[in-house]
């Protein structure tokens, strides 16, 4: 879409004004998904499989179904016939395969069967009389395992187009890309470094479990509450897996307690619904953290092989990767994100990368934050950084040197449009972190980081009040303030302060499809399209102004709030403000509103690079981060407080993810540490005050120049952590997370 | 013509052609026209596409311009979280 319209002096944008959800979340009065009841409600339990792989030989529900307080039990056979088939291609059956299993169990935790009955006491208890007869499966849950010839075949055909004949059938996409001649560019380095990398499954690990409350009539006709990131998606995936109309499906988000990706898909939605399909009632599911954890996605796990060359003076000459990731039971891993971001943050010649999409015994992964980046940052970043001491080289001028800017050709193929990074390594150059002495056993490291963002489907809505106050209903669940900004983006257009707008979370029934909050589009798309609607509504307002002068449409302007004349051979009239207009919009053509639909595409990259100071405690293997900054290219913060709020966001996620959270599997395939007490997020003793440069270096995708910034911020941390604790324990860390056993094995090995 | 240029993992579907050229005056136009000169190539573009013009990521839209002598690259579907 053709943008005529950029700004780039702004009244409001770029202030920090109250948000607009703090009172709401700081009395308890904000709801969110298990806050909802109906009369009549009932409550739904899920029977999960104990087992990593399972042939399902017989299910008995009529005990369980005898008890007076159950009131519905269903299995795969109250769901619709999805077809089958290969690779992204099958998403919806993937989806309902994971939702409810059919033939086999495919990971410890699997839904198998569920229950609603008048009390969630009841509804666990008949649980327990439900037989399950299984044939249990070999199974496995490491993606390197997982490729192997002799490994258990967890689904035949799920392969697509792209997989060689070859290859394992849990391998089920590949990709391959890069330019040049990465042979030659290797031969005419000073040094090349050929490394392997690990990264564990990490859970996004949002507070508020997942919940719902849905209700669906034998007419076909339903009604749901729920968390999601995205109501859109759950009201399509939902009626294609019950076998109703979209649009009879009326869904409303909830406030969301975070989502961080994990929220774009359904899990327990479905299954509320089909139970009261059959109880001919409302049924209320609610997750514990142990379901959570067992039955919704983490992020994929990693294994991946770099190879780096570079000359004495830092040029580097050619890089390669190949990086395997497996995402569960289902296609799905992001090998092929995990590859095209590899490298992005480098101008070469020669450059070729490989993903591949493995299945394993575990839950189906589930999108966290630009999915796949974090994991290549750190294999490659940590092969930079080692080749940067070897060869004594400052870590910001070789990044510096080999930087990609605008019309590097990118290593997945185009060019760049205006991007950031440089200007991203220049300031942490500059910043005062960069030059502090370290203490000793301290450790300092420095990554980049690079991700796509996204556009997406968009529609908004703009009303105007009587007294001139706006509400704005906007399509996609706020899971970082984008009320806030879409406040802030309208007030700069209308010309009225931000308190005079209202932001609301519209349902599927009073707007038009919105994709999901997600690839950090909600600023940039909603904000576009909240920018465009809002300035429907001012031509519009600017109508009646002329009507009421007399003189032509466009011989009025918008100024300040007010219709103005555009100029002295306009006409002499006092400026109209947007109150006055709306006062008699009932009598002047009736009530005004602003639409906006579109996909917008020009989402535009965006690059962070991170500081990060770490000790190492040599006697437990304990690393503490003892200081951090992120700088990253904003395009423009419309609201810099929650920007910095998602920079410090991702840093502090990425800190969990480089120290100590990781999904255990033991022996027998099932997850060893399914709860907050095993799996360990950091809370706020164990992070330092995260420091935040915003860099603005404007989208030209945007009216404002937004660029999403969710994401970007997760891309560095691994990479950054993990070069700060191996400068300060000595000894390069290849297996994240890096918690106290392994680091402390790290130190014995070195010293052995 | 627009020069289309292939990720490596396609090309095996296009008799290993690096690039492709097509007459082609949108996304959509361009993708079946892909399609028609190298059939193979169905399933992937159903798969999803995404494609950078002159460096502009177009990740769905069908009805996006493809000017006359713009640099095209097809692009594995992007996703985000």
């Amino acid at each position: 879409m053709a943008l005529d319209d950029s700004k780039r002096e702004f009244r409001f944008v770029g202030t920090r004004p109250d948000r607009p959800d703090g009172l709401d979340k700081v009395t308890g009065r904000a709801r969110f998904g298990a806050d909802m009841n109906a009369a009549g409600m009932l409550h739904g339990a899920i029977l999960r499989s104990p087992h990593a792989h399972a042939r399902i030989v017989r299910i008995d529900t009529s005990k369980a179904e005898a008890l007076a307080d159950v009131k519905a039990v269903v299995t795969r056979a109250d769901f619709a016939e999805v077809p089958f088939k290969p690779g992204l291609a099958g998403e919806v059956w993937n989806v309902l395969e994971n939702v409810m299993a059919g033939d086999k169990a495919l990971y410890d935790g699997h839904a198998v069967a569920a229950v609603a009955a008048t009390s969630a006491l009841a509804a666990r208890d008949a649980l327990k009389l439900i037989e399950v007869e299984y044939e249990e499966l070999p199974y496995v849950t490491d993606v390197n395992a997982a490729m192997r010839q002799d490994a258990p075949v967890i689904r035949e055909g799920a392969a697509d187009f792209s997989v060689p004949d070859d290859m394992h059938p849990n391998v089920v996409r590949r990709h391959e890309s890069g330019h040049g001649d990465v042979e030659a560019g290797f031969a005419e380095a000073d040094l090349v470094i050929e490394d392997s990398f690990e990264t564990e499954a990490t859970h996004q690990g949002y507070i508020e479990p997942h919940a719902c409350l849905g209700q669906l009539g034998k007419d076909g006709k339903g009604e749901l509450w729920c968390c999601t990131q995205g109501h859109w998606i759950v009201q399509k995936t939902c009626a294609a897996l019950l076998g109703i109309e979209t649009a009879n499906l009326r869904v409303t988000a909830s406030e969301i307690g975070g989502g961080f990706g994990g929220k774009t898909t359904v899990f327990i939605e479905p299954v509320a619904l089909a139970l009261s399909r059959k109880a001919n009632r409302p049924v209320k599911i609610v997750m514990s953290r142990a379901e959570v954890f067992r039955a919704t996605g983490p992020t994929a796990s990693a294994s991946m092989d770099i190879k780096v060359g570079m000359k004495k003076d830092g040029t580097i000459t050619a890089a390669q990767g190949e990086f395997r990731l497996q995402g569960g039971a289902f296609p799905g891993a992001p090998g092929d994100m995990t590859a095209m971001c590899a490298f992005a943050p480098y101008d070469l010649k020669n450059v070729h990368q490989v993903g591949y999409d493995v299945m394993t015994n575990r839950p189906k992964q589930a999108a966290y934050r630009a999915p796949g980046s974090p994991m290549a940052a750190f294999a490659v970043e940590s092969v930079v950084d080692e080749l940067c001491r070897k060869l004594d080289l400052d870590p910001i001028e070789v990044r510096l040197k080999n930087a990609a800017r605008e019309g590097t050709k990118a290593s997945y193929g185009p060019r760049f449009e205006r991007i950031g990074l440089v200007e991203t390594l220049e300031a942490a150059k500059a910043h005062p972190h960069y030059a502090a002495p370290l203490k000793p056993g301290q450790g300092r490291g420095i990554s980049c980081g690079f991700w796509f963002n996204h556009g997406g489907e968009t529609s908004v809505s703009l009303a105007l009040s009587e007294d001139g106050s706006v509400q704005l209903m906007v399509g996609t669940p706020d899971i970082g303030g984008s009320r806030a900004s879409m406040a802030l983006m309208a007030a700069e257009v209308l010309g009225i302060p931000y308190e005079n707008i209202r932001v609301t979370i519209a349902d599927t029934a009073s707007l038009g499809y919105n994709d999901v909050s997600h690839g950090s589009r909600v600023t940039y798309a909603s904000g576009l399209a909240t920018i465009k609607a809002a300035k429907d509504a001012v031509r519009k307002l600017s109508q009646r102004a002329a009507a009421k002068w007399g003189i032509p449409e466009d011989a009025v302007k918008w100024e300040d709030g007010c219709a103005v004349p555009s100029g002295p051979n306009a006409g002499d009239f006092d400026p109209l403000p947007l109150a006055e207009i709306t006062a008699e919009m009932g009598q002047t053509g009736g009530p005004i509103s602003g639409h906006f639909e579109a996909t917008p595409e020009g989402a535009g990259v965006s690059f962070a690079t991170h500081i990060v100071d770490a000790e190492v405690d040599r006697e437990t293997g304990a690393t503490k981060v003892v200081r951090y900054t992120v700088i990253q290219d904003a395009g423009k913060a419309i609201h810099p407080t929650y920007v910095e709020g998602q920079f410090q966001g991702g840093a502090a996620q990425g800190i969990g993810w480089a120290l100590n959270e990781e999904y255990i599997y033991g022996e027998d395939g099932r997850l060893q540490n399914a709860g907050f007490l095993d799996y360990r997020i950091p809370v706020a003793s164990d992070l330092p005050m995260i420091d935040t440069v915003i860099v603005e270096v404007p989208n030209p995708g945007h009216p404002f120049g937004v660029r999403g910034v969710g994401e970007t911020s997760i891309c560095p941390p691994l990479a950054a952590i993990a070069n700060a604790v191996s400068a300060a324990a000595g000894v390069r860390m290849r297996h994240l997370p890096m918690s106290p056993p392994r680091t402390l094995a790290a130190l014995k090995a070195r010293d052995a | 013509m627009p020069e289309v240029h292939l990720w490596s993992g396609l090309r095996g579907l296009a008799d290993g052609k690096e690039s492709v050229e097509v007459e082609a005056g949108t996304v959509g136009e361009l993708l079946d026209a892909l399609v028609r000169a190298h059939p193979a190539l169905q399933e992937a573009i159903d798969a999803g596409v995404s494609v950078a013009i002159d460096g502009r990521i177009i990740a769905g839209s069908l009805t996006e311009p493809v000017p006359e002598g713009s640099e095209v690259y097809l692009m594995q579907r992007l996703r985000g979280g």
